[in-house]
């Protein structure tokens, strides 16, 4: 049974990895595609032909795509991810800081909005049909359908306008005291909560009424169990599988999704530098980019995968 | 700075006397302006006696300034040759000096050089001041100059400036303070055109831009690509008291709105180039100033000479008569431009003709020319995009315009995003928009000479051609300035490119914020603010 267990992690990685290649190839054949290069984009409007010319021999943008792709694919299989074309700085050193930052944001809106989602969706399902469950529902379906910069642009107005309670902008770098963290990372992790929170809250009460559901539960509180222990004990476990599905896909949106608070906030993340190096047509950059959004979101996916497979009786 | 004149009176209208002032306006001149708009004597008395004051201070040291542009991305960079944004004029500029600069009048003044010498403005001698240093130590010599400003024929490099810098061949430093450059034809403007941004000097054999080693006001302590620089101010700086901020924190917030809200709320002092749609919620705040600059900037409707219907003299001349510049002005830039008349050289520059009047709205001539051209009732593509800042707006009027009297225009929008790569220059009829550069001679060689790189509308005149080089090798002044009028009106009226007007760059300050002076090389002070302006606590 183990080895049936090993195999099939050992499968679910096989799969990853073959799904990082299949993106990487597809990312780099769609920037082929992008009107214009790096050199245009540098020379902006000042591009005549000759300085466009000198320039892209320069950079060696004459070689070959396949080229190129099998260069930058060999230098990231030996850790080298290469020297981004649009400032000439290793896109190790651009990543690492806004990585770091981006992580910190997502960490931190996990921290606050997984607990407060489940207990939310779990306390709705079991007392379903209440005043609560339905102002719960109701509550999470209006924060759905807000866009996030609406919410995070009267965020700034009402309390770093008006108010003048919190700073407008964020800037991870400048903290000094754990109270500073807070005023700074309210705004941010607020706005994002709102946004996913809404997809967990409502999965994870599907998910548990549908296990209140079944005989086994009808069979646990006729033998007289208490509705905590019923919910807790027998019907989460068997609910976990989509819950955590949920849970994580809701998670993988913090890394590369959430451009539009990175910008409000001016908080420098790893969205934004995307979006930057698609602009500037900075190759290495955005190639590098997509592949971490990429094994995020398999980790974050294998990793749910995992736990249902392992809370689940029936896949084990 | 609060008390309210009248009702419609606003901070930009402030900033409008300002500059006028600066620019030398007499009380009488100004009394006269301002009864001109309506507003009575005793309440114009008052608006003149805050102008002044706002300009008759004296400066406080030390403070840590914030402030934002509005673009930023990793590209952003410190290598001067290769600055393109405004993001990176402003560090280069607090970095770096150049050998000239020009003032807040459009004066050329001495930065670095100490003196500029030529007998037939071919061969040059540049002095350079004594006792500069750079942020490491090292003094600066001819060879810093001379390697700053041959970089630029290189074209690994990327220089934005390659095609200006081309003209000069020759570099031989005399001594460690003296410069020989020699240019392939005499040019009387190279002082100016070193006044420009991609000019600033660097210390020989520099390859590495991580960091700046610059002479400037300040030196860099940290910079990060397409998220912040720190200043910090040069102790050792060659003009006496230096800048008077202790520090410097800029970067970029490319939200329109999420720039103005971090002005009000106070964690940044300075919002750069903010969207005339926001100014009137600025306006209201007490404890923010607009500061209006009106430079050579304009986005323009080009019609190429060389393809239809642009071959038709007819069909040009009429698409001048039918652009509604008053309404350009005031709708589409909400009051934020100043009436143009089909040429470059905007009112702010010396060479300005002021006898060459902007066409009036005229449908009616518009259609009969329309009419000869053979053109009245086809359809009309015209290209506009975000990329040419109000260009969809302009386009939108053209095209109510032409309804009014027959003629059809189909507005083909497109993305900004490689637009100046494939449409700029190249569709029939399209729109264009081009920054300020300081000199009359560089607009007409980049823009309107027969070889331009960016001869917007193909526009070929062997007289044209002749003038240009005819007013460059001049160094009497006198002549320059007939002959560059008479080119004014030759572009104005021959060339494809119709200019409606010069458009304001607006950036709004904390009331805190001050010495910010409007300059013609652009917004924020010309780029280099950091050096001059100060902080009230």
């Amino acid at each position: 049974m183990n080895l049936h267990l090993w195999s099939l992690l050992g499968g679910r990685l096989l799969v990853a990895l073959l799904t990082l290649l299949i993106v990487s190839f597809v990312v780099f054949c769609a920037t082929q595609i992008l009107p214009g290069d790096v050199a245009e984009v540098l020379l902006g409007q000042a591009a005549t032909p000759e300085a466009v010319a000198g320039l892209r021999a320069a950079m060696h943008l004459n070689d070959p795509a396949i080229l190129r792709f099998f260069r930058w694919l060999g230098g990231m299989l030996t850790g080298d991810l290469g020297i981004s074309y649009a400032n000439n700085r290793p896109i190790a050193e651009l990543i690492a800081g806004r990585l770091g930052n981006s992580l910190q944001l997502a960490a931190a809106t996990a921290l606050f909005s997984v607990p407060i989602a489940l207990a939310l969706g779990i306390t709705s399902a079991m007392l379903r049909g209440s005043l609560y469950d339905r102002s719960v529902t109701m509550a999470t379906i209006t924060v759905i359908s807000v866009p996030e910069f609406m919410i995070a642009t009267s965020g700034v107005l009402i309390f770093a306008v008006w108010l003048k309670w919190l700073p407008a902008l964020s800037f991870a770098r400048d903290i000094h005291s754990f109270g500073e963290m807070l005023r700074i990372y309210a705004m941010p992790v607020f706005t994002l909560s709102f946004v996913i929170s809404a997809q967990m809250i409502r999965m994870s009460r599907a998910a548990v009424v549908e296990a209140l559901n079944t005989p086994y539960v009808e069979m646990a509180q006729l033998k007289g169990a208490s509705r905590p222990r019923v919910v807790l004990r027998h019907a989460l476990p068997n609910a976990l599988g989509p819950i955590v599905n949920a849970v994580a896909l809701s998670l993988s949106y913090l890394l590369g999704g959430v451009i539009i608070v990175e910008t409000i906030f001016n908080y420098p993340g790893i969205a934004k530098l995307m979006v930057d190096a698609v602009a500037t047509r900075d190759l290495p950059l955005i190639q590098s980019c997509a592949m971490i959004f990429c094994v995020v979101y398999l980790l974050l996916i294998t990793t749910a995968d995992v736990i249902a497979i392992l809370s689940n009786p029936k896949l084990r | 700075m609060t008390d309210k004149i009248s009702s419609n009176w606003t901070s930009a209208d402030d900033a409008i006397v300002e500059n006028a002032i600066r620019r030398g306006a007499s009380r009488r001149d100004l009394l006269q302006m301002l009864m001109a708009g309506g507003l009575a004597a005793s309440a114009s008395s008052l608006v003149l006696a805050r102008a002044t004051s706002a300009l008759a201070q004296t400066p406080i040291k030390g403070g840590n300034l914030k402030a934002a542009g509005w673009s930023s991305s990793t590209a952003d960079t410190l290598d001067p040759a290769k600055a393109s944004l405004s993001t990176d004029y402003v560090r280069c500029c607090a970095f770096y000096n150049r050998l000239t600069f020009l003032d807040a009048n459009g004066t050329l003044q001495m930065e670095l050089a100490d003196k500029f010498e030529t007998k037939d403005a071919k061969v040059w001698t540049v002095t350079l001041k004594k006792g500069v240093t750079f942020h490491d130590g090292k003094p600066l010599t001819s060879a810093d100059v001379i390697y700053s400003l041959k970089r630029h024929l290189d074209p690994a490099v990327g220089s934005k400036s390659n095609s200006l810098a081309k003209q000069m061949t020759e570099f031989k430093a005399v001594d460690p303070l003296t410069v020989e450059i020699t240019l392939a034809a005499p040019n009387g403007d190279l002082p100016t055109i070193l006044s420009t941004h991609h000019f600033m000097i660097i210390a020989d054999g520099t390859t590495n831009f991580a960091k700046a080693n610059g002479t400037g006001a300040f030196t860099c302590e940290s910079f990060e690509p397409g998220v912040r620089s720190i200043a910090v101010k040069n102790k050792n700086y060659f003009k006496s008291g230096g800048a008077n901020l202790d520090s410097f924190e800029f970067f970029a917030i490319t939200d329109d709105t999420a720039r103005v809200n971090a002005l009000l709320s106070g964690d940044i002092q300075l919002a750069a180039a903010i969207n005339p749609r926001s100014m009137r919620l600025v306006e209201s705040q007490p404890n923010v100033v607009l500061s209006k600059t009106t430079t050579g900037n304009y986005t323009d409707l080009n019609m190429r000479l060389d393809m239809a219907p642009g071959n038709k003299a007819d069909f040009v001349a009429g698409m001048k008569y039918l652009l509604n510049r008053e309404q350009i002005q005031k709708s589409a830039l909400r009051g934020l431009a100043e009436i143009a008349n089909d040429q470059p050289v905007p009112p702010m520059n010396v060479y300005h003709n002021k006898d060459l009047k902007p066409k009036a709205f005229d449908p009616e001539r518009a259609k009969s020319l329309f009419q000869k051209a053979g053109v009245l009732g086809q359809t009309i593509p015209i290209v506009a995009s975000d990329a040419a800042g109000s260009s969809v707006d302009m386009a939108v009027l053209v095209q109510q315009a032409g309804n009014a009297i027959g003629m059809k225009f189909d507005i083909q929008r497109v993305p900004s995003d490689g637009y100046w790569s494939n449409y700029w220059l190249k569709a029939p009829v399209h729109f264009g928009n081009i920054n300020p550069r300081p000199t009359p001679d560089i607009l007409f060689s980049l823009l309107y000479a027969s070889t331009a790189p960016w001869n917007e509308s193909q526009y070929k005149s062997e007289k044209f051609d002749k003038m240009l080089l005819e007013a460059r090798g001049s160094l009497d002044e006198a002549k320059r300035k007939q002959i560059y009028g008479e080119m004014q009106v030759m572009v104005s009226e021959e060339a494809g490119t119709a200019i409606p007007v010069y458009i304001s760059n607006v950036d709004a300050i904390s009331n805190k914020l001050k010495g910010l002076l409007a300059n013609p090389l652009g917004g924020m002070m010309g780029y280099a603010f950091a050096e001059y302006v100060w902080l009230e606590r």
